[in-house]
């Protein structure tokens, strides 16, 4: 998307969202667009049917889970008097986060086929558990992300036909995707030949870190315009 | 009455587990269980330094991969504010539509076999096979290539290709028939494939297209609207058999894809016979792809990644006497490179759709957040609506004409 067209989006969102819009970014060629939790129903309904912003499609609904955002494993910026931090020792808040919208986000690609555009719709979720008004009955195939959401980040979506889990095991404990839930998970399975059945155990794998997270500057500067 | 179809059922295309609520044969609602492959993909990538995720990349959707890690690349090359230089663009664009004839020919076998028509799926492995050599030949690996990197595409296109050796069970006669067209460069090689490959599809054709059987099978099953197509979030071929002219390719191009000439299909009817037509002539336009992408890159030798070395590894033979290959070469392989702030969601025309990528990331060497928007999972959302009131049998033809993989769809 061009600098002029995002412009003349934006018009138009600001025009028919009004107050409900909370802030809005273009940056990488893409326009994202946040609104409180409460207002998501009305604006999806709006963008939808808008002649104008006529977003008919939603591309993808996703997660996102905030907790660790600017983490590192790894101080790199700046010495202390005994050199920079070795190894790998967990926690150095690094980047400024910059959030103070909440935890959790639900994140809305949308896509207009008549107008060629797409719009990042973002709602930030400061409650615990998580609550957001579905936007199945506004885009069917919302159903099942929101499915998806649940089962990974536990978002819970108010107003969902069905909200069951649909990709972890039946009867799985725990939201994984959820930056405190270990990468190993909690439980494996195998077979044991003296009970003739499948079983759960804990898991026996150790937690070890292969390449630090480090966050570093290498003199690049966001690209906000292409 | 309720019925459970797979997970372990020949049609089930992988593990699909399908609980049907039946009228006699006759569907009233069907509850697709999915999650059986997941291997969350997604947390994993969130641990590894970027590169090293181009591999999971390929495994999502497992018939379509380098398509797939063109997605990833394309959402870090944002992010970088990198392009890659043209060679590598077209490279990738004749890969992506090498992968789109891959994908193609794997649904045709698969949803012929899954319907009754056992000879197609011969067929089609015999040209699959050729492609895959390119695969192997351009990458190592028949499959899962992780040939896109960030900044290009990981080495040139070799100058010859490689050929069938006389085994126990290859006579040297044999062996020489089947290295007939292999004796030039890959570009050769596959310059031949696209010039025979249209009567391959005819052939195909001849066996499917007016058959009695297959359009019994196929005609007025599944049928979706255009409005309903775009609720339920089908892109690709699945959008374009119900009538709608949209194609990434087109609407949004990406690397050179703006200056290549192809035609969109489309169908009229949205329903099983309409998509198997609409991706029969992507066949078709594919190999016209692929034949403008030879005659470029057979004219414009050049440069197939940036020469930017914190983000691509330096030449092996400068590593032996430059201390700062040596250095970038260690640095990139430990720890990688660190992707400015942001988030980008980058979608290509996938064979099934629309594949995206979203990233977020927040300055680290690791991505924050990934996010694959697989195409299958939204076509398979759709599965009640689309078989019901229709027979046990046309479930089978359904799943088929969605061309679901379970490695994208489960992630």
């Amino acid at each position: 998307m061009t600098d002029g067209k995002a412009q003349a989006l934006i018009a138009l969102l600001t025009q028919y969202l009004g107050d409900a819009l909370c802030s809005h970014e273009f940056a990488y060629g893409e326009l994202t667009i946040a609104v409180k939790p409460a207002d998501v129903l009305n604006t999806a309904a709006i963008l939808r049917d808008t002649p104008g912003l006529q977003f008919h499609q939603l591309s993808d609904l996703s997660g996102i889970d905030y907790s660790a955002y600017g983490r590192a494993d790894w101080i790199t910026q700046q010495a202390t008097t005994s050199g920079f931090s070795r190894a790998v020792s967990r926690g150095h808040e690094q980047a400024d986060p910059g959030r103070s919208t909440g935890r959790f986000a639900v994140v809305y690609q949308l896509l207009s086929t008549a107008t060629n555009h797409r719009l990042r719709l973002k709602t930030y979720l400061a409650e615990e558990p998580p609550r957001v008004a579905s936007v199945a009955e506004v885009w069917p195939c919302a159903n099942w992300y929101e499915r998806e959401a649940f089962d990974l980040f536990g978002i819970l979506f108010e107003g969902h036909p069905d909200l069951r889990r649909i990709l972890t095991d039946y009867g799985f404990i725990g939201h994984p995707f959820r930056k405190d839930f270990p990468l190993e998970g909690y439980v494996e399975v195998r077979y044991d030949s003296d009970k003739k059945r499948v079983v759960y155990q804990p898991v026996s794998i150790e937690p070890r870190i292969l390449v630090p997270r480090v966050i570093r500057d290498d003199g690049r500067t966001p690209a906000t315009k292409h | 009455m309720t019925l459970n179809f797979g997970p372990q059922h020949p049609a089930a295309h992988g593990v699909l587990r399908l609980v049907l609520e039946m009228d006699g044969e006759v569907i009233e609602r069907a509850d697709p269980h999915i999650g059986l492959l997941h291997r969350a993909t997604e947390k994993l990538a969130e641990s590894k330094p970027f590169n090293q995720s181009i591999g999971y990349m390929d495994r999502l959707d497992y018939v379509s991969m380098m398509c797939n890690e063109h997605a990833y690349v394309l959402a870090i090359e944002r992010l970088l504010g990198v392009t890659p230089p043209v060679r590598a663009q077209y490279i990738r664009v004749m890969f992506d539509e090498i992968t789109r004839v891959l994908n193609h020919l794997m649904w045709l076998g698969a949803h012929g076999l899954d319907i009754g028509a056992m000879t197609v799926f011969l067929y089609c492995f015999r040209e699959r096979e050729d492609l895959m050599d390119c695969y192997e030949a351009v990458s190592g690996t028949r499959m899962h290539a992780t040939y896109y990197r960030p900044g290009g595409v990981y080495r040139d296109l070799p100058d010859r290709m490689p050929q069938y050796q006389v085994t126990k069970w290859r006579s040297e006669k044999e062996a020489h028939a089947l290295n007939q067209n292999r004796t030039g460069s890959m570009l050769d090689f596959i310059d031949d494939f696209v010039t025979r490959f249209p009567a391959c599809v005819d052939e195909y054709e001849t066996l499917l297209t007016d058959n009695r059987i297959w359009k019994q099978r196929t005609v007025d099953i599944g049928i979706v609207t255009p409005a309903r197509a775009l609720a339920l979030g089908f892109t690709g071929p699945m959008l374009r058999g119900s009538g709608i002219a949209w194609d990434l390719r087109k609407k949004q191009p990406y690397e050179i894809y703006a200056d290549l000439d192809f035609d969109i299909p489309v169908g009229v009817n949205g329903d099983c016979y309409d998509r198997y037509l609409v991706r029969i002539e992507e066949m078709r336009q594919s190999a016209r792809l692929i034949k403008q992408c030879v005659n470029w890159l057979r004219a414009n030798p050049g440069p197939v990644m940036i020469d930017d070395h914190k983000l691509t590894p330096p030449n092996r033979g400068d590593m032996k006497g430059d201390m700062e290959s040596l250095i970038h070469h260690f640095k990139l392989f430990t720890e990688g490179y660190c992707v400015p702030a942001g988030e980008v969601y980058a979608a290509v025309e996938h064979p099934k759709g629309e594949f995206g990528i979203y990233l977020v990331s927040d300055g680290a060497n690791k991505p924050y957040r990934l996010k694959a928007r697989a195409p299958g999972f939204a076509h398979l959302s759709a599965m009640n609506e689309m078989v019901a009131g229709h027979m046990l049998a046309d479930v089978v033809a359904v799943i088929g004409t969605m061309d679901v993989v379970f490695g994208e769809i489960d992630r």
